[in-house]
């Protein structure tokens, strides 16, 4: 059996007294695209920050390749090849685009060059600061990013949230791209049909806990069932 | 005024405000960065100049004890960002006023204890014990030319660094979102540290620059610190050029303050303060909304 490339277990997470993440367990397997659904609040960003150990769990444990990193600080667990494009993308408004590509980059094939391949409309905006770019291409350079980091799991909290339809679909082909090449990736979003075509396993939290899990072919089968949870 | 008066006044105008350039852009830095209101970044001005006086009397020179010197705050400067500063980077502002002004005390004992209460003075390196002379009636010292040239290369060096290279690339990153800097796999804990210990040595490097012009003595710290607390205010915290243009004003406003209105020389720096704040409640180069 492959060793997972993420694994986490029984995760409980607090902030302050409040107990947001009640016992999730998670696993990605080296090259696996899992998705994970949920209305607002329900607890997927916590999960993300547990993984990173941005907000570290007070119970379980995260391994990266069956290495125990719960407890590490945030940069170490990056370092494993995890990379992360948060809510609200994150982006450093006093640095300008090429900054904000290279600020964190590590070697691999990911250069700027194969980035503004990805995304051509950000070859124009290379010297403007980040606070200058749109909300598109804001996510763009997010994704490119994390990518500079040459990870070998991408974490998207919120994929193409509050975007121009033009640009979700760049979006989801990029991620489509991802998966292909073989970059695992753990992806939010409001939007359940393309999740539903891009991943091979699914989560749905409901108050902090795992309400659902399963392949595309699952969670069809609970169809109905699983919108209900995800309704608004 | 004659001419040759006011342009020495200038002169030394600018020197003052390079020197506490120094010092004002490593407090501003660890403010908008760090988050730290570090009450006792005048201190290390302060060691920094007994330390210039105690290195120069037994190493037989200013230049000898700056080359000491800095190394030996840029390690303290360490040692107090991991065992204190470090503490703090979660806490409120009241927090950090207690801890911080607890190092003032300390290293005000510190200095006590080491160096004693007397007032000292350094001399300037004996090949810089020359004087240029403007016009008919002023000199200006060649030990003053120097001290300038050097602040202004430090100055120039700082913005290279902060603006072309990938560790001031991140002090940037680092001022806006830390958190967004860590998750990205960049040591922000380290970072910190660096900048904090180059913050250290370059008041201390100040404070050794200006020990043959102003005297070593006890409470200098205190004084360069709530000076410096203008220039940052005046300049808009967090920001390196707003540093550099607020030292610039307060060091020549206070100069020329000096010699035209001596009675109410200590309010001018306040006074341009106020002024500054009036039509730039931010600051010069400070950001518009609060962090
Ligand atoms: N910084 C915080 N402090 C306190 N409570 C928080 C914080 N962030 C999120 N929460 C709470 O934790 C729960 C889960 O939030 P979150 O993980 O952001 O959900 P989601 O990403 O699924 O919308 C919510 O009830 C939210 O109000
Ligand atoms: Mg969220």
């Amino acid at each position: 059996m492959t060793v997972p490339l993420l694994e986490a277990t029984g995760l409980h997470t607090y902030y302050g007294a409040s107990h947001v993440l009640h016992g999730i367990d998670l696993r990605i397997l080296p090259g696996e695209c899992v998705t994970l659904m949920g209305r607002n609040g329900m607890g997927k960003t916590t999960t993300i920050r547990s993984l990173l150990g941005l907000t570290p769990p007070r119970a379980g444990e995260v391994r990266v390749r069956g290495k125990i990193v719960t407890g590490l600080p945030p940069h170490r667990i990056a370092q494993e090849g995890i990379a992360l494009i948060p809510e609200g993308r994150g982006i450093f408004p006093t640095l300008t685009a090429r900054e904000n590509l290279t600020v964190a980059a590590r070697p691999g094939r990911w250069t700027p060059e194969a980035v503004l391949d990805l995304f051509p409309s950000l070859r124009a905006r290379l010297h403007h600061l980040g606070s200058q770019l749109s909300g598109g291409e804001q996510q763009m350079l997010s994704i490119g990013r994390a990518l500079m980091t040459n990870p070998e799991l991408v974490i998207l909290d919120g994929a193409t949230e509050g975007l121009a339809p033009l640009v979700r679909r760049q979006i989801w082909s990029v991620l489509r791209r991802l998966r292909a090449e073989g970059t695992a990736t753990l992806v939010v979003d409001k939007e359940v049909r393309p999740l539903l075509e891009l991943g091979d396993r699914h989560l749905i939290l409901v108050k902090g806990r795992i309400a659902f899990a399963g392949d595309s072919q699952e969670w069809r089968a609970r169809a109905e069932e699983n919108l209900v949870l995800l309704r608004a | 005024m004659t001419l040759s008066l006011f342009a020495l006044q200038l002169l030394n105008g600018i020197e003052v405000g390079l020197l506490l350039f120094l010092v004002a852009s490593g407090l501003t830095l660890v403010f908008g960065v760090l988050g730290v209101l570090n009450f006792a970044h005048g201190s290390f001005y302060m060691l920094g100049a007994y330390l210039a006086w105690w290195l120069a009397e037994r190493t037989g020179g200013l230049i000898w004890a700056v080359l000491l010197g800095v190394p030996v705050m840029l390690a303290l400067g360490w040692a107090v960002e991991r065992f204190a500063i470090s503490r703090l980077y979660r806490r409120d502002h009241l927090s950090q006023v207690l801890l911080t002004y607890g190092l003032v005390l300390l290293f005000n004992e510190l200095q006590r204890t080491l160096f004693g209460n007397d007032v000292h003075g350094v001399p300037a390196p004996r090949a810089l014990d020359w004087t240029v002379s403007l016009g008919e009636m002023q000199t200006w010292g060649a030990y003053r030319i120097f001290t300038s040239i050097a602040c202004l290369c430090i100055a120039i060096g700082m913005r290279q660094i902060i603006l072309g290279t990938r560790f001031g690339m991140r002090v940037r990153a680092g001022a806006s979102n830390g958190e967004m800097l860590e998750a990205l796999g960049v040591d922000v804990r380290r970072l910190f540290s660096v900048l904090f210990s180059i913050g250290t040595a370059l008041a201390a490097l100040a404070g050794m620059l200006a020990a043959p012009l102003t005297t070593v003595f006890p409470g200098m710290g205190e004084s360069v610190l709530v000076v410096s607390f203008v220039v940052v205010v005046i300049g808009g915290i967090g920001s390196i050029k707003g540093a550099f243009a607020g030292a610039m004003l307060v060091g020549i406003a206070d100069t020329f303050g000096k010699v035209l209105l001596p009675s109410i020389s200590s309010a001018i720096v306040y006074a341009v303060m106020a002024a500054v704040l009036i039509f730039r409640p931010q600051g010069l180069f400070g950001e518009a909304q609060a962090r």
